[in-house]
């Protein structure tokens, strides 16, 4: 390879992940600017770190998406891996096709399509919006990406490990839990995690789907965001950056561990 | 997979009711209320449209209704100007979005795929990181750099490259650079296994009949990465036309996106009907894309 080739291969993967992180790099930045204003520099502070915790209402609508991410993962996740084990060991029994374009749908489905959907449900059944809808509409959400996610590692299983637990007097939910369950282990809670995320993040099915006494913190950032750039928003950004980084970070740590270890 | 239908163990049936119900409940049930609020009549009341059946309906009960059924929404949908320019302009600027998405994504997955293979899991690693952030917090991170006093006007006018800030917050083009940086990650992925699992040897016997470093490219590289394009195109622009958060925060009240529309018809104007008309039109727009993406994945299934 020439030098020059290689030197422009290292320019562009340098500009490339400039260009994903420096946004991210700059608003963290921007949460320590004394300043209101985005421009100017006003020393360091954390005067809008403090500011967050005065807040009631953003650490109100924090501990509900905070619950309804860990409530709606879980439901999330045990439906997908029930959905994950029908399409992948049942073979082919009737409404196949149904349940798996239901379940692949919302995949791809505008979420405004699937949230207004959920809306006029509720609405049609008399049913109060509030945290159990919200609840909902991110399990309907999310369980498409945890059915697909889990579906994925129990394709890669080899069938004939099962069959042998079998052979060897073992019940077909016996064989599962024992021999295939431990190989899609790490599926399922990068489902869990997955699902956790989309809920913690969503913003439209939350609008939708929720009601007055559970507003979440998307739709509180959101609503102030409208109004232009706030410097606690920055802070409570950069504070959920941080938790994403943190998690990430372990997350990559582990598996490079066992990598190593093997 | 067999095509052969059998009928489900009782076991069967009890791993599969919970997510079986819950979809019918929750997805089935709710899109096909859509569908006929769609071609029912707006009322003022609450819920704002007439109802249509009730479980206690005759048969003739259902047909009487069945005459009032209107395609008015329909009709209404494609007379109103706002949605017609709505759905055009979603498409235009999911569209050139897209097409920026794979010039500015192909460079850094072909550098990512031909980087040392000791460096490549972190550079995925990095790569799909964003994926687990706030997708909300990314696009407000750019309003602070796009306003008129942003950061990259100011940096601008520092360097004496412009003397007045450019308009680009509030403006389409903000919305497609919101969209690009957004659904990056949704590109390069695809890419990155498309590029990276090719044949290095078919390069350089390329290379060895003489092929310039261009036409190899061109003609062993790009025909070779096709489907890695086709499917991150698919995850960029299906997405990107419904897209709400994107043009709401960094699009002008005169960007129109179908996705906007939709919720502040629905949320301020509470015609549901139409609401319910656009949704569905707006399914039936994006067929294409989601039947060729269908198609993509279960060829992919059935290589599995």
């Amino acid at each position: 390879m020439s030098v020059a080739v290689s030197f422009a291969r290292r320019a562009t993967l340098l500009v490339g992940l400039v260009f994903l992180y420096a946004p991210i790099v700059i608003l963290a930045v921007m949460s320590f600017n004394a300043s209101r204003l985005v421009s100017v520099w006003g020393g360091f502070s954390t005067k809008w770190y403090a500011a967050l915790l005065e807040n009631e209402q953003l650490l109100q609508s924090a501990k509900i998406s905070l619950a309804a991410a860990l409530v709606s993962a879980t439901i999330a996740t045990l439906l997908g891996l029930l959905a994950a084990i029908a399409l992948a060991r049942f073979g082919g029994f009737r409404t196949r096709m149904l349940f798996f374009g239901a379940l692949h749908a919302p995949l791809v489905l505008p979420e405004v399509v699937l949230g207004l959907a959920l809306l006029t449900c509720f609405v049609a059944l008399g049913v109060g919006r509030g945290f159990v809808t919200l609840i909902i509409g991110h399990v309907t959400l999310t369980m498409c990406f945890t059915t697909v996610a889990i579906l994925a590692a129990l394709r890669d299983c080899d069938p004939t490990l099962e069959e042998a637990a079998m052979d060897l007097g073992a019940t077909p939910p016996e064989a599962f839990v024992r021999v295939a369950l431990p190989q899609i282990a790490p599926a399922i809670v990068t489902a869990y995690l997955l699902a956790f995320t989309l809920s913690l993040d969503d913003l439209v099915i939350a609008s939708f789907a929720t009601g007055p006494g559970a507003t979440t913190l998307p739709m509180r950032i959101y609503s102030q965001v409208r109004l232009g750039v706030s410097p606690q928003i920055n802070a409570i950004s950069t504070l959920l950056l941080a938790l994403v980084a943190v998690a990430l970070g372990l997350a990559a740590a582990v598996s490079y561990w066992r990598a190593r270890r093997k | 997979m067999s095509g052969r239908r059998r009928r489900l163990s009782l076991g069967e049936k009890l791993v599969i009711a919970g997510p079986y119900l819950w979809i019918s409940a929750f997805f089935l049930a709710p899109m096909l209320l859509v569908a006929k609020i769609s071609v029912s009549q707006s009322v003022l009341a609450r819920p704002p449209y007439r109802p249509i059946f009730q479980p206690s309906d005759s048969l003739a009960d259902i047909w009487a209704k069945a005459q009032g059924f209107t395609l008015d929404s329909y009709r209404a949908l494609i007379g109103d100007t706002l949605y017609v320019e709505s759905y055009v302009s979603s498409l235009t600027i999911a569209a050139i979005a897209t097409l920026i998405t794979v010039i500015v994504a192909y460079p850094f997955a072909l550098a990512m795929a031909r980087a040392p293979e000791r460096l490549r899991p972190i550079l995925i690693g990095l790569a799909a990181a964003p994926f687990w952030t706030s997708f909300l917090i990314r696009v407000y991170a750019w309003i602070a750099l796009l306003k008129d006093e942003g950061l990259i006007n100011n940096a601008l006018m520092a360097l004496g490259v412009i003397s007045a800030p450019l308009r680009i917050y509030a403006t389409p083009v903000a919305v497609i650079v919101g969209i690009v940086y957004s659904y990056l990650p949704f590109m390069l992925l695809p890419l990155y296994a498309a590029l990276e699992r090719q044949d290095k040897s078919l390069r350089e016997a390329a290379a060895d009949l003489g092929a310039s470093p261009a036409q190899v490219f061109l003609r062993v590289t790009w025909p070779l990465s096709r489907e890695g394009v086709i499917a991150g195109s698919l995850l960029v622009f299906i997405p990107a036309v419904g897209e709400f958060v994107i043009p709401d925060l960094l699009g002008g009240s005169e960007t129109l996106m179908i996705g906007r529309t939709l919720w502040n018809d629905f949320f301020s104007n509470h015609d549901w009907p139409a609401a319910s008309a656009a949704a569905i039109a707006l399914v039936a727009l994006l067929m294409v894309p989601l039947l060729l993406w269908e198609r993509a994945r279960l060829k992919e299934e059935r290589v599995r």
